[in-house]
């Protein structure tokens, strides 16, 4: 396990700076920026839709030991969504403030990018172990909402293609699906 | 003994070059199918790198494109302002090949280009219909340096080759009842991915159209390009003859066309009919006139250079083309975007 952890945080962390020294040194293509976007976009939300599928795997396989790759899978979610972030408002945006809060009002599409990310940030600063204890209960109302920014996220990315508006659907759809699996857990928040 | 020792480095005068040859040596070396330093660079499949580059096959064998004669018109864009002709061959949108940017440039190198008609047709006393030798021995060639606008709000600058479409529109003699010309690229998903599957064609309807008004048509500045850099055009930017409208929004500028057809009514065209709400017939750049889902007011001009290197510049109206301003004196390009 330690093996598959180590293997896992190097591959994870390495591709992002590799990719990220791709794009400093003129090696992704017309529009580094835009690659990079792509690149940690597509990671992030990969990484959020893979988290929550080790739960329900987890019990499907009657294999434990994979619940406790949750936290560092959505650790690197969040970390690629960050540094998609730090794209956005440093290379596209350049730090332009007034550009960058109009631009995150007035955009449904990167509105809710935002809020996503808002959440992926409290769910990082609170993963840690004492505050968890700290929190008690609260803290598994508060990480729920992984489940409406994996949504949040899957309607980033609809809203932002031009026409081929098939793979974000198929990450929703997907998303729709790992929500249905604890829909007994969510009505039971509701309650 | 005395030896002379001739160090290989040594020349002689009868090596040195004729002045004749060298006073000519940029026809020269044209003739043998170079031009500048940006086309000593082969446009290279791997153009758009990317993490996985380290793991993908050998290069597939290249598209030949060759070299062209033509002469150079001044432009208000310096040549020191190019984008490197590896981003404009590599970054493309290309849908018939698939919607990634790297998409066409990996999937369009077998694409032939002969036999290829190019016809002229519809309100017009005397329809042309040009093989592929005659796009290139019709008129006389220019090269322009044109910037182009993409509605993804990302720019280059290009060295088309080619000639004003007028030219040809007015070969084809239009009649007087005809009012606008729409274009057709060719329709081919044996060679074109994008037309056999919805998924790789990004859910476009083929074949894919285009159209202009009369008089835009005529504008000295729409010109039917043949070449880039140098050569002919590579297919993933079209090949062997795409349209430039350059004070327009990229897709405009249809690619690998078939026919061009005089009509009087205004023709559909494929990205209004995508989405109407968000692509005009119109399509002048214009930054006061925001897509639905983003802003138009800046672009990202592709120069060299990496994530350093990147300009964000103000969008300029009609992409800074400002002599076609009066072909639109009194409409609301609010209304007609």
């Amino acid at each position: 396990m330690r093996v598959i952890r180590l293997l896992g945080h190097g591959v994870l962390f390495t591709w992002l700076t590799i990719v990220f020294y791709q794009g400093f040194t003129d090696q992704l293509g017309g529009d580094p920026v835009q690659s990079l976007l792509d690149f940690t976009g597509i990671g992030a939300l990969n990484l959020l839709v893979i988290s929550l599928t080790v739960s329900p795997l987890a019990m499907y396989l009657k294999f434990a030991q994979l619940i406790p790759f949750r936290r560092p899978i959505g650790l690197y979610s969040a970390l690629y969504a960050l540094s998609h972030f730090y794209v956005f408002i440093a290379f596209e945006l350049q730090f332009e403030l007034r550009l960058i809060v109009s631009e995150i009002i007035k955009r449904p599409y990167i509105t809710v990018g935002f809020v996503t990310l808002l959440i992926l940030t409290a769910l990082s600063v609170t993963s840690l172990n004492v505050i968890k204890k700290r929190m008690g209960a609260k803290w598994f109302t508060l990480h729920s909402l992984a489940y409406v920014a994996v949504v949040l996220a899957g309607l980033h990315y609809l809203w932002l293609v031009k026409s081929a508006w098939y793979e974000p659907a198929i990450y929703l759809l997907f998303s729709v699906y790992l929500l249905l699996l604890r829909r007994t857990k969510i009505k039971k928040m509701f309650k | 003994m005395l030896f002379k020792f001739h160090n290989s480095n040594s020349l002689t005068e009868n090596q040195v070059t004729d002045e004749a040859v060298y006073k000519q040596r940029r026809d020269v070396l044209k003739k043998l199918g170079y031009l500048g330093a940006g086309s000593l660079l082969a446009a290279s499949t791997k153009a758009s790198a990317g993490p996985f580059d380290w793991f993908s096959e050998e290069e597939k064998a290249k598209f030949a494109t060759s070299a062209l004669n033509f002469s150079k018109t001044k432009t208000d864009e310096s040549s020191t302002m190019l984008t490197p002709m590896d981003k404009a061959t590599g970054y493309n949108n290309f849908y018939e090949f698939g919607t990634g940017k790297d998409d066409p440039i990996n999937n369009a190198q077998s694409f032939n280009v002969e036999p290829w008609s190019l016809s002229i047709e519809g309100l017009v006393e005397k329809p042309i219909t040009l093989s592929y030798d005659d796009l290139f021995s019709s008129f006389d060639l220019e090269e322009r340096i044109y910037r182009l606008r993409c509605v993804e709000a990302w720019s280059m600058v290009i060295p088309w080759i080619g000639f004003s479409l007028a030219n040809i529109i007015k070969k084809a003699q239009p009649l007087s009842s005809a009012k606008y010309v729409s274009f057709q690229t060719l329709y081919d998903p044996k060679q074109m991915p994008g037309q056999r599957s919805r998924f790789t064609g990004g859910g476009v309807d083929y074949p894919y159209v285009e159209g202009l008004r009369l008089d835009e048509a005529m504008q000295p500045l729409t010109m039917l390009s043949v070449g880039m850099y140098g050569k002919t055009l590579p297919p993933q930017n079209g090949a062997p003859i795409r349209l430039v409208v350059p004070w327009k929004y990229g897709f405009k500028s249809i690619k690998s066309i078939v026919k061009i057809v005089l009509t009087d009514k205004q023709p559909p065209t494929t990205w209004q009919i995508l989405a109407p709400d968000e692509y005009g017939f119109y399509a002048n750049v214009n930054p006061q006139v925001d897509h639905p889902r983003w802003s138009q007011a800046r672009e990202r001009r592709i120069t060299d250079g990496g994530l350093l290197a990147q300009n964000r510049i103000d969008t300029l109206p009609f992409n800074g083309y400002e002599e076609v301003a009066p072909l639109y004196k009194s409409m609301d390009l609010r209304k007609f975007y």
